[in-house]
C-alpha cells in the first residue's frame, strides 16, 4: 500500500512539467480559440480590447465566404493529390519495386528519397522555386524534349505545391510500406504462385489486403501533417496566383495576422482544428490493439 | 533476369527525379555564375559560403537556431524522460487513458493552435522573445517524445533496476548506472527528432518572433528569399546548404542509434 502510495506521488511530480507545459501551451490555446471564434475580437484598432460575444456569428459569416469554401476545396485537392494519393502511391511503388533487391541498391535509392524528407521545409521552397522556374531545371529539361517553358508556378501553381509535397513527404510513406511489406506472411504468398497467381494476383489479392493496417495509419499520420502545412506552400506561392493554392492555413493566417481579424481567423483555426481531433480520435481506436 | 532489370531502371530513375532538385542545390552553392538551371559549376568558388558566414544577419540566426533547438531538445529529454518513467514502470490506474491522450496529442496539427498561442503570448507580454518560442516548441514536441521515450523504456528489463534497488541504490544512482545506459540510443533518438523538428520549425517563430534579431534561420532564409530571391541564387544556396547540414548530419547519427524498423517509436507496430 504505502509503495503505491509513494509511487503515485513520484508520478505525479514527474508529470508536472509535461502536464504544465501541455496545458498552458496546447490545451489552454485550443480552449481559448474555440473561445474566441464566438467573438468579434481583432489584433488592432477599436475591437482588439472592446470585444463583444457574436454567437456564431463568425461560423455563419463562414459558411457564406467563399475564399473560405475556395480554400476548403484547395485542402481537399491538396490533400488527396499530394499526400493520400501522391505519396502513398509513390511511396508504395517505391517500397514495392525494391523488395528484392540487394542492400545495398535498397540503401542507395531510399536514401536519395530519404534526403529530401530531411531537408527543412523552406529550403524545399526555394528548392522548388528554382526547379519549376521558367529559366529553371525542368523546363531546361522539358527543353531538350522539344517542349516548351512551362511558368509553373504561375499556370500551374496547385500542380507545383503537388509536386513539391510528394517530393518531401513520400519518404515516410515509403518507410511505413517497406516495414508492412516486411510483414506480409511468405508462406502465402509462395502458396499462392503454387496455385499459380500472377504478380498482380498477388499484389491486389495478398499484399494489398493483408498491410491494410499499415495503410490506414498512413493515411491518418500524412493527412495530419498535410493538413497543418504551412510553411513549404507559403514561401513557394505565398497562396497566390489569386487564391489559387490558399489552403485552410494559409487562408487563417492571412484572416488573423493579416487582417487582423482574430475572431474570425479562430474560427477559421477551430474548423481545422475539430478536423484534427476527429481524425486523433480515429487514429486512437485504430491503434487500440498496440497499447 | 529482365524484369528486375526494368525495376531496377525504374528505381534509379525515380531517385534521379527526387536527388536532381538537391544536386541542384549544392552546385549552385559553388557555382560562380550560378543560376536557376541545373549545371555543373564551370567556375567553382567558395565565395558564396564566405558572404554568408560573414553576414553579421545570418551568423546570429544561425546563433538564434542553435540556441532555440539545442535547449528545446535538451528540455524535451529530461521532461519526456521524467514523464514516460511512471508510464513505464509504475502500476498507476490511469495509465492508459494518460496514454491514449498523449497518443491523441501527437495528432493534433499545430497550425490550428497558432492564432490563439499568439494572443496568449501577447496577453502576458511574452511574444518576441527566444525563451518563450522555445517553451512552446518544447510543448509541441513532448507529446511524441513521451511516447517514444515510453517505448524506449519499455525496452529496458525492470529487474536490472529492481536488483539495483535491492541491492541499495537509491534513484539517482539507479537512473546513472542503469536506466541511463540501458535507454542512450533511445534518448538520443528522442533529442535528434526534437532538435530536428524546432531546427526546421517556420511557422512557429515566424508567428512568435518579430525582431531581425532575434529570427532562427528558418525565418532568415524565408525573408532573404523573399527579398532577393530572384537575385542571388548562389549566396542563398550556400546558406540552406549550410542550414540543411546540421539535421542532415543528425539523421545520419541517428541511424546508427535505431534498431531495424524503430524509425517511428510506437506510433506502429
Amino acid at each position: 500500500m504505502i509503495k503505491t502510495k509513494k509511487q503515485k506521488i513520484t508520478a505525479l511530480l514527474f508529470f508536472l512539467p509535461a502536464f504544465l507545459l501541455l496545458a498552458v501551451f496546447y490545451i489552454a490555446p485550443a480552449a481559448v480559440s474555440i473561445f474566441y471564434s464566438f467573438t468579434n475580437k481583432a489584433l488592432a484598432g477599436l475591437n482588439a480590447d472592446n470585444w463583444t460575444w457574436i454567437g456564431i456569428q463568425n461560423y455563419s459569416d463562414l459558411l457564406r465566404d467563399e475564399r473560405f469554401w475556395k480554400s476548403f476545396i484547395n485542402t481537399i485537392i491538396f490533400l488527396f493529390g499530394s499526400a493520400i494519393i501522391g505519396q502513398q502511391v509513390l511511396g508504395f511503388t517505391i517500397a514495392y519495386l525494391m523488395r528484392n533487391k540487394s542492400r545495398k541498391f535498397r540503401r542507395v535509392i531510399g536514401s536519395c528519397v530519404l534526403l529530401c524528407w530531411v531537408t527543412p521545409e523552406v529550403v524545399v521552397s526555394f528548392v522548388f522555386f528554382a526547379y519549376l522556374n521558367s529559366n529553371g531545371s525542368l523546363n531546361e529539361i522539358l527543353g531538350f524534349l522539344g517542349l516548351g517553358p512551362v511558368p509553373w508556378l504561375f499556370n500551374f501553381a496547385m500542380i507545383s505545391i503537388i509536386g513539391a509535397n510528394i517530393w518531401r513527404g513520400t519518404a515516410f510513406s515509403m518507410m511505413m510500406f517497406q516495414s508492412g511489406l516486411d510483414n506480409v506472411p511468405n508462406e502465402i504468398l509462395e502458396a499462392a504462385s503454387i496455385d499459380g497467381a500472377n504478380k498482380t494476383q498477388k499484389l491486389f489479392r495478398i499484399i494489398i489486403p493483408s498491410m491494410k493496417g499499415s495503410i490506414v495509419t498512413n493515411t491518418v499520420l500524412i493527412t495530419l501533417s498535410t493538413l497543418g502545412l504551412f510553411g513549404l506552400i507559403y514561401a513557394l506561392t505565398g497562396g497566390g496566383p489569386g487564391m489559387d493554392t490558399t489552403t485552410i492555413p494559409i487562408y487563417m493566417y492571412n484572416k488573423a495576422f493579416k487582417s487582423y481579424q482574430i475572431g474570425y481567423g479562430t474560427a477559421i483555426a477551430t474548423i481545422l482544428l475539430i478536423f484534427g481531433i476527429s481524425l486523433s480520435i480515429f487514429y486512437v481506436r485504430a491503434s487500440k490493439h498496440d497499447l | 533476369m529482365k524484369k528486375t532489370h526494368i525495376t531496377s531502371l525504374a528505381l534509379i530513375f525515380i531517385a534521379l527525379l527526387f536527388i536532381l532538385p538537391l544536386l541542384w542545390l549544392l552546385f549552385a552553392s559553388f557555382d560562380l555564375e550560378a543560376s536557376m538551371a541545373f549545371q555543373v559549376p564551370k567556375q567553382f568558388t567558395f565565395n558564396h559560403y564566405i558572404k554568408t558566414v560573414t553576414n553579421p544577419l545570418n551568423v546570429s540566426s544561425f546563433l538564434n537556431s542553435c540556441f532555440m533547438s539545442l535547449s528545446q531538445s535538451c528540455l524535451v529529454v529530461i521532461i519526456s524522460l521524467l514523464a514516460a518513467y511512471p508510464l513505464s514502470r509504475f502500476n498507476l490506474k490511469r495509465k492508459t487513458t494518460i496514454l491514449y491522450g498523449i497518443l491523441f496529442l501527437t495528432g493534433l496539427p499545430i497550425t490550428a493552435i497558432m492564432v490563439p498561442v499568439y494572443l496568449t503570448f501577447f496577453n502576458l507580454q511574452i511574444e518576441n522573445k527566444l525563451w518563450s518560442t522555445t517553451l512552446f516548441l518544447v510543448a509541441t514536441s513532448l507529446p511524441y517524445s513521451i511516447w517514444m521515450m515510453k517505448n524506449f523504456l519499455d525496452g529496458v528489463p525492470f529487474a536490472l533496476e529492481e536488483a539495483a534497488s535491492i541491492d541499495g541504490a537509491n534513484f539517482s544512482q539507479r537512473l546513472r548506472k542503469v536506466i541511463l545506459p540501458g535507454i542512450l540510443p533511445g534518448t538520443s533518438v528522442v533529442f535528434i527528432y526534437a532538435f530536428s523538428a524546432s531546427w526546421g520549425n517556420f511557422f512557429v517563430p515566424f508567428i512568435l518572433l518579430s525582431s531581425i534579431e532575434k529570427l532562427p534561420a528558418s525565418v532568415t532564409i524565408f525573408q532573404f528569399f523573399n527579398s532577393y530571391g530572384q537575385v542571388i541564387y548562389g549566396e542563398l544556396a550556400a546558406f540552406s546548404v549550410l542550414y540543411t547540414l546540421p539535421v542532415l548530419v543528425l539523421y545520419i547519427l541517428s541511424q546508427r542509434f535505431m534498431a531495424n524498423g524503430f524509425a517511428f517509436g510506437g506510433a506502429i507496430k
